[in-house]
C-alpha cells in the first residue's frame, strides 16, 4: 500500500516528510493542495487535518498529521530499511529528539517568521513588518551561534552520524539561503555552511527538490 | 545512579520532565537555579545547556536538555515501569506523536505567550503588549476548540489512554488557571474542562505541585 501525502510538494512541511520517505525508501504518491486556493481550509481536508495545516498522510486506516510526528514514525517503523535516521542506541536517539526539539522550537519560530514576512507576506499582498524581519534574523543568528559551536565538535547535530535531527532542518534553510537575502546567516558561519553543504547534497533531498 | 535535573521546580518546563519522571517511577534529584540571578546565563550552566534554558538532566554521562526531548528519552527506556506514556503499538505511539507534536507547534506558542505577557512580565518591570495579549488568547482558543471536537470523541489526545501527549499540557495550563486572567479558555470548553480535571488530578501532577510554586521576588 503507496503511503498518501496531502499537500503541495513544495511546502517546507511537506518536504520534511518527503525526505524523510526517500531517505527510508518508502513508496509515496503527493495528492496536491491548492494552499492559494484555500483548499487546506476546506471541510474535506479538515476532516483529516483540524488546524487546517499541511501535510496530512494517510496510510492505510492510519492518518497522520505533524511533519515532525510523521517522520518519527517512518523512521522508526521502517528502521531495518534505508537510512538509519535514529541513530543507533536510545542515547543516540535521545540526542536525536533534542536537536530535532532544538529545531522546532528554537530554529523553527525565526525560520518561520522571516520566511513568511519575505516570502509568504509578498504573495499574498499582505505588508512586510520591517521590525519583525530584523528581530527574526537577529534571534535566528543567535541560535546559528550555538550550531556554529556545535558543529565546529560535531560532524552532525546529534553526533558523527546524519539523523532526522539535521533533515529537518532541510526546508527552511532551503528557502532561507536560495530565496532570501538573509542567506548570509549560514553562509558565514563556516561550520553551519560546511555541514549545510553535506546535507543539502544529499540524493535525497535533491529529488525532493525536483518534484 | 539518580538523574539530576537543573532547574527551579516551578518552570513549566522543568515540571514537564517532572512529571514524566514521576509516572514512570524513576529517581532524581533537583539541583536548583536562580533564574532572577540569571544562572542559567553563566558558563558553567551554559556548558550543559548552549541556549541557556531549563531544565538540563544529567545522568551518568548522558547530559541532555529540551523537555520534549528528555521525556521521550525516559518514557521509552523506561517503558516496562511506571505509567505506560507512549500508547501500545507503533501507530498508537505516532497519535501520541502527533499530539505532542501540535501541543509543542500549535498551543506553546500562544499558551506561552499568554503566561509571560500576564505573569512573568510584571516580575520584571517589563511592559505588558496588549495586542500580542489579546491575539494569543483567540489564537489560543481557535486551537481549543480543535481539542474540544477532538475530545468531545476521544477520552485523551491520542486515543483513550493517558500520553505523553496529554501530559505535556500539564504545565502551561495550570499557569494559565493560576497565573492568568484566562483560565476560561479551559473552563468554558466542556470536553477540554473534563480532561484538564481528569489529567490534573493525577497523583503524579500533584507531586509535582507539591515541590513548590514560584515563591515571589524578595
Amino acid at each position: 500500500m503507496v503511503v498518501k501525502l496531502l499537500g503541495p510538494a513544495y511546502a517546507s512541511c511537506s518536504r520534511r516528510v518527503l525526505a524523510c520517505l526517500v531517505e527510508k525508501d518508502i513508496q509515496f504518491e503527493i495528492v496536491h493542495v491548492d494552499l492559494l486556493k484555500g483548499e487546506q481550509k476546506k471541510p474535506e481536508f479538515l476532516a483529516l487535518q483540524p488546524f487546517g495545516k499541511v501535510p496530512a498522510v494517510q496510510d492505510g486506516d492510519l492518518t497522520l498529521f505533524e511533519s515532525r510526528a510523521i517522520m518519527r514514525y517512518y523512521a522508526e517503523k521502517y528502521a531495518g530499511q534505508g537510512t538509519s535516521l535514529l541513530g543507533k542506541t536510545l542515547e543516540e536517539k535521545a540526542l536525536v529528539e533534542q536537536w530535532l526539539e532544538v529545531e522546532g522550537q528554537n530554529f523553527n519560530p525565526h525560520g518561520n517568521a522571516l520566511l513568511y514576512q519575505l516570502l509568504y507576506a509578498p504573495l499574498i499582498n499582505l505588508p512586510q513588518d520591517k521590525a519583525v524581519i530584523e528581530s527574526s534574523a537577529q534571534k535566528l543568528g543567535e541560535v546559528l551561534d550555538v550550531y556554529e559551536e556545535r558543529l565546529s565538535k560535531s560532524k552532525y547535530l546529534a553526533g558523527d552520524f546524519y539523523s532526522l535531527a539535521d533533515l529537518s532542518h532541510l526546508p527552511f534553510t532551503e528557502y532561507i539561503v536560495n530565496a532570501t537575502d538573509k542567506g548570509y546567516l549560514i553562509r558565514n558561519r563556516k561550520h553551519v555552511n560546511a555541514w549545510w553543504e553535506d546535507i543539502s547534497s544529499r540524493p535525497a533531498w535533491k529529488k525532493v527538490l525536483a518534484m | 545512579m539518580v538523574v539530576k535535573l537543573f532547574g527551579p521546580a516551578f518552570a513549566a518546563s522543568s515540571r514537564r520532565v517532572l512529571a514524566c519522571l514521576i509516572e514512570k517511577d524513576v529517581e532524581f534529584e533537583i539541583v536548583p537555579l536562580d533564574l532572577l540571578n540569571g544562572e542559567h546565563k553563566k558558563p558553567e550552566f551554559l556548558a550543559l545547556q548552549p541556549f541557556g534554558k531549563v531544565p538540563v538532566v544529567q545522568d551518568g554521562s548522558l547530559t541532555l536538555f529540551e523537555s520534549r526531548a528528555i521525556v521521550r528519552y525516559y518514557a521509552e527506556k523506561y517503558a516496562a515501569q511506571g505509567t505506560c506514556l507512549l500508547g501500545k503499538t507503533l501507530e498508537e505511539r505516532a497519535l501520541v506523536e502527533q499530539w505532542l507534536e501540535v501541543e509543542g507547534q500549535n498551543f506553546r506558542p500562544h499558551g506561552d505567550a499568554l503566561v509571560y505577557q500576564l505573569f512573568v512580565a510584571p516580575i520584571f518591570n517589563v511592559p505588558q503588549d496588549k495586542a500580542l495579549i489579546e491575539s494569543s488568547a483567540q489564537k489560543l482558543g481557535e486551537v481549543l476548540d480543535v481539542y474540544e471536537e477532538r475530545l468531545s470523541k476521544s477520552k485523551y489526545l491520542a486515543g483513550d489512554f493517558y500520553s505523553l501527549a496529554d501530559l505535556s499540557h500539564l504545565p502551561s495550563i495550570e499557569y494559565i488557571l493560576s497565573a492568568t486572567d484566562k483560565g476560561y479558555l479551559i473552563k468554558n470548553r466542556r470536553h477540554v474542562n473534563a480532561w484538564w480535571e481528569d489529567i490534573s488530578s493525577r497523583s503524579a501532577w500533584k507531586k509535582v505541585l507539591a515541590m513548590g510554586g514560584y515563591s515571589g521576588v524578595n
